[in-house]
C-alpha cells in the first residue's frame, strides 16, 4: 500500500473518535429523558439531577394514561399517518408515471407547477385550511388532519424522478403493442419497477405525518394526535413546576414506535435521503 | 387540478382574506380594507418582536447546522467499517418527533432542575435563565432544531460528496495537498449545487419554525415566553388566527412572512453561488 492511496482511503482512529463523540452526543438527549421518565417526581427535581435510569419507568407510564388519552391518540397517530402515506405513494406513483412517460399536452408547464407549490408552506396557509375545514364540518375529525397531506408536490415529483429512469421506454411500448390498456401498462409495468421508491415515499410520508404537530393542533379539539397530547401532559401540572418525571417517561412512550420503525427502516431511509429526498 | 387546490389556492385565499375586515367574534367576512391589516401587522410592536426573533432563532440554528453538517459527511466520507452503522447513528435524532424534542430539551434547559444549568453550577459558573433571557431562549430553541436536523443533512452532504470522483482527490495528494486544502479546494465546491440546496430548503423550514418556541414556554398561555421575547412568526400568525381570531391579520402577517421567506431563500442562493464559486 503505498503512501498516496493511505492518504485518501484509510481513515484513522481519529475520525472514529470524533464519529462516536458527535454521535453519543446527540444520543445524550434521548438518554435524558429516559433518566427523568424513570424516576419519581421528586428525585427529577433534585439538585443535582439523575444520572442513571431509576425504577420507576411503568409506575410514571401508569400516571401518563391516568393523563391523557394515551391509546385513543396514538390510535389516531397510527390511523393519519398511514391513511396518509398510502393515500400519498398511490397518487404519487400514478401522477409520477404520468410526467415521467405519457407526453401530453402541458405537461412540463404542470411539472413546473408542482415544483412550485413545493415552495409554498403549509403553515402559511392555516388560516384558510382552518377556514375550510370548519364551512365544511370537518372540525375535530381526522379526516381533517389527514386532508392536507392526502398528495404531496415532493411525492410526485420524487416518483416522477425515479419512474424516468426505472422503466425503458421500449417495455411500455412493448406492453401496449401487446393490448394492454393504460392503466394495466401502469399495473404491470410501472407498479413493480415503483417498489423500492414507494417503500421510501410511505416512509418518509409516514414520518412527517406521525412528527406533525401544528396541524393536528389547529385541525383537532378533544380527541388528539400523540405529539398534541404530549403537549396536554407538559401543561396538566396546571401552573405549578413541570412535572418533567410525567412528561419525558411521556415523550419516551411516545417516541418508541418510531424508534422501532427507525432501527428496522433505517437503512432505507438512509438510502432514500442519499438519493436526494427533501424535507417533509 | 389537485395541485391548484392545495398549493396556490390556500395562498391565494390567504391574501383574499388579508384584504378584508373581520367580525373576531363571529369570524364572519366583513368590507374590504385594503391594506389596513398589512399597516397594523407591520405596526404591531409584539409582531416586530416576532420578526426580530425569528431571524435571530433561524442563523442560530441553520448556519452551525450547515458547519457542522459538512463536517460530519467529511468524515463519514471516509472508507469506514460498519458504513451503514454510522449513517444511522448520524440520523438517530429525526426519529424523535419535533414536539417530543422540544419537551426534551425544555427539560434539559429547565432554569431550576435542568441538568445544563446543574453543570454550569458544577464548574462554578451562574446558572442561566433560559426561559427568561431573549437571547439564551434563542440559543436553546436553535440546539433543539439543530440537534434533529443536523444528522439529515448531513447524509445529503455525504451523496453530494460521494459523486466527487476519487482521482480528483488522488492527484490532488499527488501535488501535495493535504487533506484540509483538498476539502477546501475540490469537496466544497463540487458540492455546491447541494450546499444551495440545503440552505435553501432550511430556510424555507427554519423561518417557519413553530414547535420547538411554543412547546418551550412552560406556562399555559404558550405565547413564546411571557413577554413574547422567543414568539415567532409562526406563532403570531397561529395565536392571532386561530386563538384570537384575527383571521385578516394573522392572513397579512402569513403573507409577509411567505415574501420574507422568498426573499432570504433569493438571497441564500445568490450568497451561496458567489462564495463557493470565489473558494474554486
Amino acid at each position: 500500500m503505498s503512501r498516496r492511496s493511505r492518504l485518501v482511503n484509510r481513515p484513522s482512529w481519529v475520525v472514529y473518535a470524533l464519529l462516536a463523540a458527535f454521535v453519543l452526543g446527540s444520543a445524550l438527549p434521548l438518554y435524558w429523558s429516559f433518566v427523568i421518565g424513570s424516576h419519581t417526581k421528586t428525585e427529577a427535581m433534585e439538585m443535582p439531577p439523575p444520572l442513571l435510569p431509576g425504577g420507576h419507568f411503568l409506575e410514571n407510564a401508569g400516571r401518563v394514561f391516568d393523563t391523557i388519552d394515551f391509546w385513543q391518540a396514538m390510535a389516531n397517530s397510527v390511523i393519519v399517518s398511514t391513511a396518509c402515506a398510502a393515500s400519498v405513494v398511490f397518487f404519487s406513483t400514478l401522477a409520477g408515471y404520468s410526467f415521467a412517460k405519457l407526453q401530453f399536452r402541458g405537461s412540463n408547464a404542470l411539472m413546473g407547477f408542482v415544483i412550485l407549490t413545493m415552495a409554498v408552506p403549509t403553515q402559511l396557509a392555516i388560516v384558510p385550511l382552518f377556514i375550510i375545514i370548519t364551512d365544511y364540518g370537518l372540525y375535530d375529525t381526522l379526516l381533517a388532519v389527514a386532508l392536507p397531506t392526502l398528495v404531496t408536490a415532493f411525492g410526485v415529483f420524487f416518483m416522477r424522478q425515479f419512474l424516468v429512469d426505472a422503466i425503458p421506454g421500449e417495455l411500455i411500448e412493448a406492453a401496449r403493442v401487446d393490448g394492454a390498456s393504460m392503466l394495466r401498462t401502469f399495473w404491470t409495468v410501472a407498479v413493480p419497477a415503483a417498489r423500492p421508491a414507494m417503500a421510501i415515499l410511505f416512509l418518509f410520508t409516514f414520518m412527517t405525518v406521525w412528527t406533525e404537530y401544528m396541524w393536528p393542533l389547529v385541525a383537532l379539539k378533544d380527541n388528539q394526535t400523540l405529539q398534541v397530547a404530549l403537549d396536554e401532559l407538559a401543561i396538566s401540572g396546571q401552573g405549578q413546576t413541570t412535572d418533567y418525571a410525567l412528561v419525558l417517561c411521556g415523550t419516551g412512550l411516545a417516541t418508541i414506535p418510531l424508534l422501532v420503525l427507525f432501527i428496522v427502516s433505517g437503512r432505507q431511509l438512509v438510502a432514500g435521503i442519499m438519493q436526494g429526498a427533501v424535507k417533509g | 387540478m389537485l395541485f391548484a387546490l392545495v398549493g396556490l389556492f390556500p395562498l391565494l385565499y390567504t391574501g383574499y382574506l388579508s384584504v378584508h375586515d373581520w367580525d373576531k367574534l363571529y369570524r364572519e367576512r366583513g368590507e374590504f380594507t385594503g391594506l389596513e391589516n398589512f399597516e397594523f401587522v407591520l405596526a404591531d410592536p409584539i409582531f416586530r418582536k416576532a420578526m426580530v426573533n425569528t431571524f435571530s432563532i433561524f442563523v442560530m440554528s441553520s448556519v452551525p447546522q450547515v458547519v457542522l453538517a459538512v463536517s460530519i459527511a467529511a468524515l463519514l466520507d471516509n472508507r469506514l467499517r460498519a458504513a451503514t452503522f454510522w449513517r444511522m447513528s448520524v440520523l438517530l435524532p429525526f426519529a424523535v418527533a419535533p414536539a417530543a424534542a422540544a419537551l426534551i430539551f425544555g427539560s434539559l434547559f429547565a432554569d431550576q432542575s435542568g441538568l445544563i444549568n446543574a453543570i454550569l453550577r458544577e464548574v462554578g459558573l451562574e446558572p442561566i435563565r433560559w426561559h427568561v433571557d431573549r437571547l439564551w431562549s434563542h440559543v436553546a430553541i436553535s440546539s433543539m432544531v439543530n440537534w434533529r436536523w443536523t444528522g439529515y443533512n448531513t447524509l445529503i452532504f455525504l451523496a453530494a460528496m460521494q459523486a466527487v470522483p476519487r482521482d480528483l482527490y488522488e492527484s490532488a495528494a499527488l501535488d501535495g495537498a493535504g487533506r484540509l486544502r483538498q476539502f477546501w479546494s475540490i469537496t466544497l465546491p463540487m458540492i455546491r449545487p447541494t450546499m444551495i440546496f440545503v440552505i435553501v430548503t432550511s430556510t424555507i423550514g427554519g423561518l417557519q419554525i413553530f414547535t420547538e418556541p411554543r412547546l418551550f414556554d412552560d406556562s399555559i398561555s404558550r405565547e413564546g415566553g411571557a413577554d413574547h421575547q422567543y414568539m415567532t412568526l409562526a406563532l403570531y400568525i397561529y395565536d392571532r388566527g386561530i386563538v384570537d381570531g384575527f383571521y385578516g391579520r394573522a392572513s397579512a402577517a402569513a403573507w409577509v412572512l411567505f415574501l420574507v421567506i422568498v426573499g432570504i431563500a433569493l438571497l441564500n442562493f445568490a450568497l451561496t453561488r458567489y462564495v463557493t464559486r470565489r473558494t474554486s
